[in-house]
């Protein structure tokens, strides 16, 4: 730290380095946009390719529909469940150590499903009949069947975007307020406006309050259903490999696995520019370590519960597409994503490697190429090897479907990078109730 | 006929002081108060919140919640009675796949509800600041707002200087 603090921060303390991290930022912040922003260019220019060209450009050829897309678009919702459970679930707990990084990480969630969301309209090929998603009938009154999966997806995830944004949004607004009073121009207008005029008075407080428990509550089970929901887009299906009712638990647990592990990532690094070491500490990473740990093992459990049952079963299908997953074309992604999602985070039952920035930042991004390929091993080889000889078939990715899904991850970073310098990613509010109030006669101030 | 009160601010830079000087307001008969905190105090929060009733907001969460369970039923099991189709030998109205949407619905319009209830309980957006607000409450300041007769304002003056305000002012 620049300023020889000695204890814990005061009130003051906070505003000023949450108003230090809105800073203009330097050079290296510049280039980073630059580069996030060339390989979105790409990424734009292999859509308007798609479109133009048509969807073989991505690939698609029977059995093969949903490729890389959809393993994509299951990949970012997963990773928005760590900031919802961070949130929400953490907060219900009160477990105190998530102060410091859940705005950052419902940042993260929010730009997770907003990233989410352009697959299914990417993958819809003609996007500008996105509409046909919305329940409404058409002209002869026929309704969308509320049976599929498919349905209940758009219901969840619209409602988990919905959800999780106003969350957001109200947490933010006390945050909001103090950036107000302490800046002044057209900052102050902007602010104050986002602010709602906010003042801290005891009524608004009261109020506020009460409804952000509320919200928290509607939250945890919003959080547990949305990937149990996009699970049985797969599990409702008949193909092998996918039948399953353990889906539900098996993606949830990977939702917050991946989402944890991306949370680490991006807030390693924004811990050591924004020099915020006196609020995301060691213990911090310890226990974000510690989930990404426990999730892991959970998941681990769940694989070798997946390759149980599909033996027990005596399916001959169950038992030819596990065989086909472990031996054949895609078995170096299988075997890569048992490595990234099993051996790897087991270096976390070690305190040290759960406190050092560099292996958990390794092992995070580990985690997060492991449970990609998680989705991927759902979608491509279990729909490559299905019930009929005559139906099987290779994906082999293209150009660019490739450039769409890096630049997927370009527009997630964008917008987080955009977040980062224009709203206080550390909570003010939040980090101030966690920290020991002003008192001046210590002798009558105990009653905790 | 509204009597005419007078606004009295004081400042305060400890949790303990503001304590003192809520319970010495609310002993000698002060309630019209109104508190500025920059992050709910529990300490304040007792004294303030000791004779008022639970915030309603959880009200309005309720009534969305069950609004938003009763439409996604009625979305579901009406639609598909429009078109009285049987497809793969299930009822028409196939309730078990309906609980989804209408527990997606139910979060749905609580959460919006709530949002609504929170809004219009704390009187919120607020275009005008409050005459007693001070941009030193967000930060790392207390203030007590205190609503009185002009005749009293002395009396409440000498209660906050007591109890360790470090400001006392008429906004």
């Amino acid at each position: 730290m620049s300023d020889q603090r000695t204890g814990a921060p005061t009130f003051a303390d906070v505003n000023r380095d949450v108003l230090r991290t809105l800073e203009p930022p330097g050079n290296l912040y510049f280039a980073w946009m630059c580069v996030v922003v060339l390989i979105l260019t790409g990424g734009l220019l292999a859509w308007v390719g798609q479109v133009w060209w048509g969807m073989g450009m991505a690939g698609k050829r029977t059995p093969q529909m949903w490729a890389m897309y959809i393993t994509t678009f299951v990949f970012w919702i997963g990773i928005g469940h760590a900031g919802t459970l961070i949130s929400a679930v953490l907060y219900l707990f009160r477990a105190r150590w998530r102060t410091s990084i859940f705005r950052a990480a419902e940042a993260m969630t929010i730009f997770a499903v907003l990233t989410a969301g352009l697959f299914p309209l990417i993958h819809a090929g003609r996007m500008w009949f996105a509409y046909f998603l919305l329940p409404y009938p058409n002209q002869r009154y026929l309704w969308p069947n509320f049976r599929s999966p498919l349905v209940w997806d758009v219901f969840a995830i619209s409602t988990y975007l919905s959800i999780s944004t106003i969350f957001f949004i109200v947490g933010l607004v006390p945050d909001v307020a103090a950036l107000r009073d302490a800046s002044s121009g057209w900052r102050r207008r902007i602010y104050g406006m986002l602010s709602l005029g906010w003042e801290g008075s005891d009524s608004q407080w009261r109020h506020y309050r009460r409804a952000y428990g509320l919200f928290a509550a509607l939250a945890t089970p919003l959080v547990l259903s949305v990937h149990s929901v996009v699970s049985w887009d797969f599990a409702v299906a008949l193909v092998p490999g996918w039948h399953s009712t353990l889906f539900a638990p098996f993606f949830v647990d990977g939702a917050i696995f991946s989402g944890f592990a991306m949370v680490v990532v991006l807030t390693l690094p924004m811990r050591h520019f924004f020099r915020l070491h006196v609020y995301i500490t060691d213990r911090h990473l310890d226990a974000m370590a510690k989930l990404i740990l426990v999730t892991g093992l959970v998941l681990t459990y769940f694989y070798v519960c997946e390759i149980f049952t599909s033996l027990y079963s005596g399916d001959h299908f169950e038992k030819a597409s596990l065989f086909w997953k472990v031996t054949k074309t895609y078995a170096w992604a299988l075997w890569t994503m048992y490595f990234c999602n099993c051996i790897a985070p087991l270096v976390l039952f070690w305190k040290k490697a759960r406190t050092s920035p560099t292996t958990l930042y390794v092992v995070s991004i580990l985690v997060l190429i492991g449970m990609w390929f998680e989705r991927f091993n759902i979608i491509v080889p279990s729909l490559a090897h299905d019930f009929y000889p005559y139906t099987w078939g290779i994906y082999v990715p293209t150009l660019t479907d490739s450039a769409i899904v890096i630049g997927s991850f370009a527009w997630f970073f964008l917008l987080f990078l955009g977040f980062i310098k224009l709203m206080p990613s550390l909570s003010i509010v939040e980090v101030k109730e966690t920290l020991p109030p002003p008192i001046r006669d210590r002798g009558h101030a105990g009653h905790h | 006929m509204p009597a005419i009160t007078e606004t009295v601010l004081g400042v305060f830079a400890h949790v303990d002081t503001t304590v003192r000087a809520l319970e010495e307001l609310k002993a000698k008969g002060y309630h019209d108060l109104t508190v500025y905190t920059p992050v709910p105090i529990h300490e304040i929060e007792d004294v303030v919140e000791r004779d008022r009733p639970v915030s309603r907001v959880r009200l309005f969460t309720l009534l969305g919640g069950l609004t938003g369970t009763a439409s996604g039923f009625i979305l579901t099991i009406w639609s598909a009675m429009q078109w009285g189709l049987v497809t793969g030998g299930k009822p028409v109205a196939s309730i078990p796949a309906y609980v989804v949407i209408a527990f997606e619905l139910t979060i749905l319009f609580g959460g919006v509800a709530t949002l609504i209830g929170m809004v219009a309980l704390g009187r919120l957006p607020k275009f005008r600041p409050s005459r007693a607000f001070d941009p030193r409450f967000t930060n790392d300041r207390f203030g007590v707002a205190v609503h009185c007769a002009p005749e009293r304002s002395a009396s409440v003056r000498e209660i906050l200087r007591a109890a360790g305000a470090e400001e006392v002012k008429t906004p």
